[in-house]
């Protein structure tokens, strides 16, 4: 699971209201090479909720990255960088995801989170 | 040949080995990304777009190699776990911005609102409409489903659901509960007068009226289907 996929997910198990943003327990985790889209990232930065990455990413030994972003910062490569290898480039390959609301654990194995739901919780 | 839907739910049909065989064809490769150009033809995304989409029903990934190579980052959705773990491999292998969540269509998608800039779905959907559980009910499946499709696309947003409805009431029953949520649009039919190629694509729009694309005229390519392997459960 990379922190793109992360940032997006919520649990909505029945009767949850407020199923973001997931806490992430990290087991193992990869750095995956992808080769660097500015223009995506861009666009990508108004869909994002910027202090929910920018703590997964500190979390998963991702520093540096700033508390908000200006249009002049996505014109500059070293943010660029620093932004596209903690949105696509980390990857945690073995944990879990855990709802803030209802506690439901969600297991990440060989990169993939489990986010079937019991049929008595649709 | 029997129709996979017939044969067994989805995450069994596509048990381990079915999804490499799956994978391995070649064949089966060139008309999934026909296909997937098509579906991404007919959303309509602007010029020099690099969006996130949805890709439901991901399988192994190819559809996402198509996204890809025109300029989007994707996130696949599937409920065979066998098919995710080689998309997973792919993924890993060719440097891909993709991502994959095992997850089942039917009980809804659990992303937040407004996200995507569009969603593909190939031939994926038309499993809804079956009960392979007892506990589940089409209806109520296609509704969750729909519902949280319409939520976690961009207003305005397309999505592209190419299907293989077994008859006009299952295509019927699709596109009303897609109305039901709020979507607008409809279905766009290509190769209408081959029975063997003919596709359907169910052509929606969140929260703006669209003009529907004409359908392929011609001879286009049939349904890729392999023989069904045992089950495994
Ligand atoms: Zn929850």
């Amino acid at each position: 699971m990379k922190l793109l996929t992360h940032n997006m997910l919520k649990c909505n198990v029945k009767g949850v209201n407020n199923g973001y943003p997931l806490k992430i327990e990290v087991t193992t985790k990869e750095i995956r090479e992808t080769e660097m889209n500015p223009a995506f990232l861009q666009g990508i930065v108004e869909k994002l909720e910027w202090p929910v990455f920018r703590a997964a990413a500190a979390q998963l030994g991702e520093e540096g990255l700033p508390e908000a972003v200006t249009p002049e910062l996505l014109e500059q490569e070293d943010f660029l960088k620093k932004f596209h290898r903690a949105l696509l480039e980390v990857v945690v390959v073995e944990g879990a995801l855990i709802c803030p609301e209802s506690g439901r654990k969600f297991t990440i194995t060989n990169g993939i989170p489990n986010m079937l739901l019991n049929e008595d919780e649709v | 040949m029997s129709r996979p839907e017939h044969v067994s739910p989805p995450e069994l049909f596509y048990n381990e080995r079915e999804a490499s065989k799956y994978a391995r064809s070649t064949r089966m490769m060139q008309i999934q990304s026909q296909i997937s150009e098509r579906a991404l033809e007919l959303l309509n995304l602007p010029d020099n777009t690099h969006g996130l989409l949805l890709d439901v029903g991901c399988g192994t990934g190819m559809s996402g190699s198509v996204i890809e190579e025109n300029g989007h980052a994707w996130i696949g959705v599937d409920i065979s776990k066998d098919m995710l773990d080689i998309a997973a491999t792919n993924i890993k292998d060719e440097g891909s911005d993709g991502d994959v969540v095992h997850r089942d269509m039917g009980t809804g998608l659990g992303f937040r609102g407004g996200v995507f800039d569009g969603a593909i779905s190939i031939s994926a959907v038309q499993w809804l409409c079956y009960s392979s559980h007892k506990e589940h009910v089409p209806k109520l499946r296609l509704k969750r489903f729909f519902q949280e499709l319409y939520g976690a696309l961009r207003r305005g947003a397309r999505a592209v659901l190419q299907l293989y409805p077994e008859t006009p009431q299952q295509m019927e029953l699709i596109t009303s509960a897609a109305m039901a949520v709020g979507f607008t649009g409809g279905v766009v039919v290509d190769y209408p007068n081959s029975a063997k190629a003919k596709k359907f694509y169910l052509v929606l729009s969140a929260g703006q009226p669209t003009q529907l694309p004409r359908g392929k005229d011609g001879a286009g390519e049939e349904r890729p289907l392999f023989h069904p392997g045992r089950r495994s459960a």
